[in-house]
């Protein structure tokens, strides 16, 4: 009986702790992001590229503390990651639940080719997109018709069906054992095996893939998305072709999910099945949407702090799950638009939850 | 080897039919996959055995208090979790509901410990033959409480007011206020019966298997969304027919195929049925309004 008490204690105890945090935490950005609309162009783009210049530097400043290099290494697997998400799930709208298996299927590209067939990192990096890609438009070609709900238990399905697969083919993935021994890349005969060199491949790779969001995002394919996700049918009488950019759009996540699959399993040089758990899926969805769907600058913040958190509250490390669990819950209720919400980027309903995306 | 991974796929599909019930209740009601939903099967088992183990009750006694506790769970989430987020994105209901399924399962490990519990044998097993079928009688006790509970179930729906007015609100929740029904009093008590129908499987799978560990809900969970989707997800018999047609192939996929894709064999079934008959085997089509 004591126990109870002492479990439900702490419980309310640390959600307090989260209840206010994202009071704070939403107000900060919320100011953030109003002070950064009201600058002009210039000033933007000075801030932008401190920014990036900035974050450029953050191997150098941790370079003493391995183990932060190492999650802030993790940071940016999980950004990349969540803003191939973004590009089903922010811009077309559906809801896929399966994600880490194009994940997945991109580290086991790289890691049986590299391995089995002395492939060259780079040349089976790109068969990772290729075979993600082939998967994704396998997926998407016959599920994209379902929608919401049961296009995400398909997904889910899917992911499932992949990891199976992975742990009973034997003679291939060599099963639950894993693959052990990827090597590391190298770059103009340059071995790569710090992980200050792994963070700037990934460091590039992210600001690729904020780059190719951002100019999809205001291009004809990505308001062509949008559309499809504020009104599928609408968007159809106006000429939008929305099975064609709904499989673009997965394919083109699953591409980069894909070659983020294979730099991890160069990363810790070994990939099993349970890197790939339905989970992980549920990890990166959770990021997108706690960041604020669609919004670029809100995924990036949602993979940060719940790639950090783990880390964070290993302290109180039984109680961490719990509290994963209860900020998912408490977030949706408190601040249903995400941390920065596609909304508020455009100057309007930045407090409130006026916002009209119906999402799915 | 066929009749003995029948009755076995038929015990199987019951404890499904029930978990997949409660699930497409709530479903019905707030179209919301309840990811919590073999989460509050879990408690309800873990509830049972407390109840057995610690306080020594009976267990007739112990099952009705795993329902009972199980229910309470079920309405506090809905108060607390799913309400505050109804009028929300569809989104942030799903992912409500995940992060309270995490937190159960992680609540669960808090409170009983991350290890497997053996679930005390509280029947004396026999197995009778007649005929060539062979079956135990704890199969015996599963179907008999599941055709039990489903009548109990099916009394409740059809013939009683309360029954009436889950009907109502499932077809038009705006409509059925206006008609003087209050509609949050249904939600949380579709939600109890669900919750407490999900328990009563969770308890009938501790029995079977004699053990109760924290993860034990989660790939049930998913089966009991597969199964209602497999018979029109909202419809209570869909349900019924899409545990049983699933805990049938799978016992019979695991035997004759392999078992290793044990659990692959419910979303192929999921995959093709959703392709060739989306609205499922028992429901039927809602044409989108523009």
């Amino acid at each position: 009986m004591s126990r109870i008490t002492k479990v439900l204690l702490n419980l309310i105890l640390y959600s307090g702790i989260l209840y206010v945090g994202i009071i704070i935490l939403s107000k900060v950005f919320d100011i953030g992001t109003k002070k950064f609309l009201e600058m002009d162009s210039r000033k933007r783009k000075i801030v932008l590229i401190g920014f990036i210049v900035f974050t450029g530097f953050i191997p150098l400043l941790l370079s003493k503390n391995t183990y932060a290099l190492r999650t802030s290494i993790l940071v940016l697997i999980y950004i990349v990651l969540a803003l191939s998400l973004n590009f089903v799930l922010g811009f077309a709208g559906q809801l896929s639940m399966g994600h880490s298996a194009f994940y997945a299927v991109g580290a086991y590209t790289t890691a049986i080719l590299t391995v089995n067939y002395n492939v060259p990192f780079w040349i089976s990096l790109i068969f990772s997109a290729l075979v993600a890609a082939i998967f994704g438009l396998l997926l998407g070609v016959p599920t994209l018709r379902l929608k919401g709900d049961y296009l995400a238990i398909t997904t889910i399905g899917f992911g499932e069906i992949l990891r199976l697969i992975l742990i009973n083919w034997t003679s291939f993935t060599r099963g639950p054992a894993g693959i052990p021994g990827i090597p590391s890349p190298s770059i103009f005969g340059y071995t790569i095996r710090t992980n200050t060199g792994y963070f700037y491949i990934l460091y590039v790779l992210a600001l690729m893939t904020i780059f190719i969001s951002h100019r999809l995002l205001n291009s004809r394919l990505g308001r062509g998305l949008i559309a499809i996700r504020d009104d599928e049918v609408a968007a159809e009488a106006m000429g939008v072709n929305p099975t064609f950019l709904k499989i673009l759009a997965f394919v083109l996540g699953a591409a980069i999910a894909g070659i983020v699959g294979g730099i991890f399993a160069s990363f810790i040089h070994y990939v099993n099945p349970d890197n790939f758990t339905y989970m992980e899926s549920v990890v990166i969805l959770t990021m997108v949407v706690l960041g604020g769907v669609g919004s670029i600058p809100g995924v990036i913040v949602g993979a940060t702090v719940l790639a950090i958190l783990p880390e964070a509250l290993r302290g109180i490390s039984t109680y961490r799950y719990a509290i994963y669990g209860i900020l998912l819950a408490m977030m949706m209720i408190v601040r249903p638009q995400g941390i920065i919400s596609m909304a508020s980027l455009k100057g309007g309903g930045a407090n409130g939850n006026s916002s009209s995306q119906s999402g799915n | 080897m066929f009749m003995e991974q029948l009755s076995n796929g038929i015990a199987l599909g019951s404890i499904y039919a029930l978990t997949a019930i409660g699930f497409t209740m709530v479903y019905g009601i707030i179209r919301l996959i309840n990811f919590a939903h073999g989460d509050l099967y879990m408690i309800g088992a873990f509830l049972t055995y407390t109840g057995l183990t610690l306080f020594n009750m009976p267990i007739l006694l112990s099952f009705l208090f795993g329902m009972f506790g199980a229910a309470i769970f079920g309405i506090l989430i809905a108060k607390f979790a799913y309400s505050p987020v109804f009028k929300a994105p569809r989104i942030n209901l799903f992912l409500s509901a995940i992060g309270i399924a995490i937190f159960l399962e992680n609540f669960a490990m808090l409170l009983w410990g991350p290890e497997t519990q053996s679930f005390p044998s509280v029947i004396n097993n026999r197995i009778y033959s007649f005929i060539g079928i062979r079956i135990s009688s704890l199969q015996l006790i599963i179907l008999g409480a599941t055709v039990v509970l489903v009548g109990i179930l099916t009394y409740v729906v059809q013939y009683t007011k309360l029954g009436r007015a889950m009907r109502c609100v499932s077809q038009d929740m705006d409509v059925s206020k206006l008609m003087g029904i209050n509609t949050n009093r249904i939600v949380y008590l579709t939600f109890a019966l669900g919750s407490g129908l999900g328990a009563a499987a969770g308890t009938l799978v501790g029995m079977y298997y004699k053990a109760v560990y924290p993860m034990m809900g989660f790939v049930p969970g998913l089966k009991a969304f597969i199964a209602a989707v497999i018979g029109g997800i909202g419809s209570i018999p869909g349900a019924m027919l899409g545990g049983l047609i699933m805990g049938i192939s799978e016992s019979l996929g695991a035997a004759y195929i392999s078992s290793g894709y044990r659990d692959a064999i419910a979303f192929v079934i999921l995959i093709i049925i959703l392709l060739l008959k989306p609205e499922g085997l028992l429901g039927r089509g809602i044409k989108e309004k523009i």
